[in-house]
């Protein structure tokens, strides 16, 4: 099972970070993201594959300070 | 009653609350902590956390003091155009003399964030635009391993302050704020909602200091 902002996602299996981001509506400038409790570069988004088991948490930031 | 500038390292720091036990002053006086965005957000923090006698304060911003901030930054009209940096370090100075502040007047971006924040185990996130909350974020939790990251987002408005919260979000990140309301949907910012996400932010770091993890 995959596991995304504390919900289930089994649908993201097999998608690639950037597709799940972008189809979720994301902003990938926005975002940072941690994998099984480490950050995944953003150089890397393309090539992480979401698998079984995988624990993410997704945060998007908004504007103000 | 004596006056402001004659009064001895020892005195303020005799002036902490008596009430908490020295190793707690102890591991605050010790403590590093970064400040990335010297605007509603970073001022009041840095202010809050000089007042608690954080020993050490690294503040980053490029910017200067603008007539726009008065309305929730920490300046004020005697501040008008001097950089951010050297404004808060005045007012610091003005709370507690004593305090190690270094300040980098510069833009931060990917390539300097490392370094620039290399001595901070904690760092309090309060820039502006959304992108360059991420970047810094990003930035620091691959570049510094040990780094633990503290950022607002969300605190447009005003709406109800309680939704305001510190949440602990990944193994070191934690965020402040109430996750939604974005300056980008025409919500303008006031102080109170500013400071307290802002306080959110400083409250986060003292326990962080004194060794507590949960938010």
């Amino acid at each position: 099972m995959i596991i995304i902002n504390g919900e289930f996602a089994d649908q993201a299996e097999g998608k690639s970070l950037s597709s799940y981001l972008s189809e979720s509506g994301y902003k990938q400038e926005k975002v940072a993201v941690e994998r099984n409790g480490k950050i995944v570069p953003k150089s890397e988004y393309d090539d992480t594959v979401l698998r079984d088991n995988d624990e993410v948490e997704i945060v998007s930031f908004v504007g103000g300070g | 009653m004596r006056a402001a500038e004659k009064l001895t390292r020892e005195e303020i720091a005799a002036a902490v609350d008596s009430r908490f036990p020295e190793n707690v002053r102890d591991r605050l006086r010790d403590a590093t902590v970064g400040i990335a965005g010297l605007g509603g957000l970073g001022s009041h923090i840095a202010v809050m956390l000089a007042r608690s006698c954080v020993g050490h304060l690294r503040l980053v911003d490029f910017d200067r003091v603008d007539v726009s901030n008065l309305n929730r930054q920490a300046y004020g009209i005697s501040h008008l155009g001097m950089e951010k940096t050297k404004a808060l370090s005045q007012i610091i100075k003005g709370i507690n003399p004593y305090l190690d502040v270094k300040i980098h007047t510069v833009r931060v971006d990917r390539k300097n964030a490392g370094t620039l924040f290399e001595e901070c185990p904690i760092v309090c996130e309060a820039f502006d635009r959304p992108e360059e909350k991420a970047m810094l974020v990003n930035t620091l939790l691959e570049k510094c391993p040990d780094t633990v990251v503290i950022s607002g987002s969300g605190m447009a408005g005003y709406g109800s302050g309680n939704e305001i919260q510190a949440k602990k979000v990944m193994r070191r990140l934690y965020l402040c704020g109430d996750g939604e309301t974005d300056i980008a949907d025409g919500i303008g910012l006031m102080a109170p909602r500013v400071n307290i996400c802002a306080g959110q932010q400083a409250n986060m770091a003292v326990r962080l200091i004194l060794g507590e993890q949960m938010p």
